[in-house]
């Protein structure tokens, strides 16, 4: 199979605003598949929007080479733009004065999709996506859910060859977000030749959904691979989920000897604190240090590894 | 501006209203100041050129308009932007929209001009050859020059109405709308001669009232209609090649700088 998007030494530098100039990506080189269902993970500011933009043609690298279906982002925009679409989370886009489904229906034409066949995949999608009920209410008037879903739809009308979600799930209420990935995975899955590339910050939806991840922070892609390959690169540490009461100075614990990875989360008068260690011996000079700054033990249980622990081992900290 | 309009009609009524008025305006201060129409030809010149000036002013502005409009308030020009429809056709489309509402507001004023004022214009003895091509050269002039202002758009978030005020302002200077020309300096009379919206005002007023002779006012008297098309397609081939090159440029210069999704209120 051919690549759908290639990334060759990519860097993006954004005006400086005096602190010098920020590198929102670092030399990012990745390839996702043609009919591959591919994942962005990273912290905020990890650059993920931003190579989506670029891949998008809205945006321009500031070095490296891009090429989606074969074409230069920079010189063959014509050619890829009508194989494209994206679609972010915090998109609430959409012209006021038009109801949902003229709203739809006009950024098909701006496609070129006969209004016929438009209307036929406009009133599938809005079925399918609980959201044919506002059909012909004004934009205006819908909930900023209803808009993203609107938006969803606009993205999937088009029927591009390489579709990007930019966190598609963002505030969307359970069933919403479930009716999403399922359709995402069934549109990658039961066509031929689909590309989809996903950002998004809820670990499970990357584990369940997608073929491959790549981990990224701060402009530099720190990992690649598949979920279970991803996994498994932690089968020779191991994952603890402590539990202690509130004590002074936890943040310095991550800093003992032998501790990979460390995120800390309050619940109400107790701290569980999960670690990713060198080797279970270290979980016991994790205890110790625990009690000579004062802590409780109050649980201790060994966790298996899930994709978030390599993101907390990879990049030091939790998404959260 | 334009912002909350919840009702179309009442869109289209602002539209249509909004421009009479601010022309009338002018119209009436004329009046009071003069004390009434003193020369008969200089104020058919003055009505008939502001009441054509209209589609410059509402079209260039509203052009604009557009690109700001679909960035912050609709959220919508990054989805559009990375459509095939190319956004230069795109913005062609809005501005024909706009040209549309505009020629209304100008037939209004000019009935208005005709029945109240004595303006001279003579649909029975119009030149309707030279008033067609001189419209459409003209109109399509006003629709490039939005596009370009469009392109500028992209990359200013707060200053840009400045800037489209600003060249309407030029044109509107040095172009003969309100006051012949040969009351600038020679400089400015330079300047005039090199933009299209010069000659297309003269061919309107020729062309609408041929009754009325501007030719010792206008400074346009010793060109002959064929020249003074043959001028405007001239200019106006100039300006749709700095158009062009402008949006282009500004278009490439939006991708580059990160511009087509920002927002001016951060
Ligand atoms: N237009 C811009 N001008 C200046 N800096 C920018 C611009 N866009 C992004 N950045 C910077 O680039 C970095 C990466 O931003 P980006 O939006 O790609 O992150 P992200 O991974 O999508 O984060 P999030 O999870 O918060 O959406 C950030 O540090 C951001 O401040
Ligand atoms: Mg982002």
């Amino acid at each position: 199979m051919s690549d759908a998007i290639e990334v060759k030494s990519v860097t993006r530098v954004f005006g400086g605003n005096g602190k010098g100039p920020a590198k929102a990506l670092d030399d990012v080189s990745l390839s996702v598949k043609e009919g591959e269902l591919f994942g962005l993970l990273g912290p905020n500011g990890a650059g993920k929007t931003t190579l989506i933009k670029i891949l998008a043609t809205l945006l321009l690298p500031s070095s490296g080479q891009v090429k989606v279906l074969g074409y230069d982002v920079e010189k063959e925009v014509d050619k890829i733009r009508p194989r494209i679409n994206m679609v972010s989370g915090g998109d609430v886009g959409g012209y006021g004065l038009l109801t949902v489904r003229e709203n739809l229906w006009m950024f098909s034409q701006f496609y070129g999709i006969p209004t016929k066949e438009a209307n036929e995949r406009i009133d599938h999608l809005l079925k399918l996506f609980a959201l044919d009920d506002k059909s012909n209410a004004k934009v205006r008037t819908i909930s900023t859910g209803q808009k993203q879903k609107m938006n969803v739809i606009r993205g999937f009308v088009t029927e591009p060859d390489v579709i990007y979600l930019d966190e598609p799930t963002l505030g969307l209420d359970v069933n919403a977000s479930f009716a999403i990935r399922t359709y995402l995975r069934k549109w990658v899955k039961e066509q031929k030749g689909k590309t989809m590339l996903l950002t998004t910050h809820y670990m499970v939806e990357a584990d369940e959904l997608c073929d491959r991840v790549a981990i990224i922070d701060k402009g530099k892609i720190l990992a690649c691979d598949t979920p279970i390959n991803l996994k498994r690169m932690l089968r020779r540490s191991s994952t603890f989920d402590v539990e202690t009461t509130i004590f002074p100075e936890i943040e310095s614990m991550g800093r003992l000897a032998g501790v990979e990875g460390f995120q800390v989360k309050q619940l109400g008068d107790k701290v569980v604190t999960r670690y990713v260690v060198e080797q279970e011996s270290v979980i016991a000079d994790v205890i110790s240090a625990i009690q000579s700054k004062g802590g409780k033990l109050t649980s201790l249980s060994k966790t298996e590894p899930t994709l978030e622990d390599v993101f907390i081992h990879l990049v030091g900290r939790g998404l959260e | 501006m334009e912002s909350n309009w919840t009702s179309p009609w009442l869109f289209l009524v602002y539209s249509v209203v909004k421009p009479i008025f601010g022309t009338l305006i002018l119209v009436f201060m004329y009046l009071i100041i003069l004390g009434g129409v003193q020369d008969q030809t200089l104020f058919s010149f003055m009505f008939i050129g502001n009441a054509f000036y209209m589609f410059v002013a509402q079209t260039m502005f509203g052009v604009a308009y557009v690109v700001q409009e679909d960035r912050e308030r609709f959220k919508t020009l990054k989805q559009v932007y990375i459509a095939p429809i190319s956004y230069f056709m795109y913005i062609v489309g809005r501005a024909i929209s706009k040209l549309a509402i505009t020629a209304l507001a100008v037939v209004i004023t000019l009935i208005f001009g005709v029945a109240f004022l004595n303006v001279g214009v003579d649909l029975g003895a119009t030149d309707w050859l030279l008033f067609g091509v001189g419209l459409f050269v003209g109109l399509l002039c006003v629709v490039v020059i939005g596009v370009a202002l469009a392109g500028i758009t992209f990359l200013t978030a707060r200053h840009s109405s400045g800037i489209n005020e600003g060249i309407a302002g030029l044109f509107y200077l040095f172009c003969g709308v309100v006051y012949p020309m040969t009351v600038l300096p020679s400089w400015g009379q330079t300047i005039g001669m090199a933009i299209p919206f010069t000659y297309w005002l003269e061919m309107m007023r020729r062309a609408l009232a041929p009754g009325t002779d501007f030719s010792a006012i206008s400074g346009l008297g010793g060109y002959s209609n064929l020249e003074i098309t043959a001028l405007l397609l001239a200019t106006t081939v100039v300006f749709l090649i700095i158009s062009v090159a402008i949006f282009r440029y500004a278009d490439h210069l939006a991708r580059k700088k990160g511009k087509l999704d920002m927002n001016s209120t951060y």
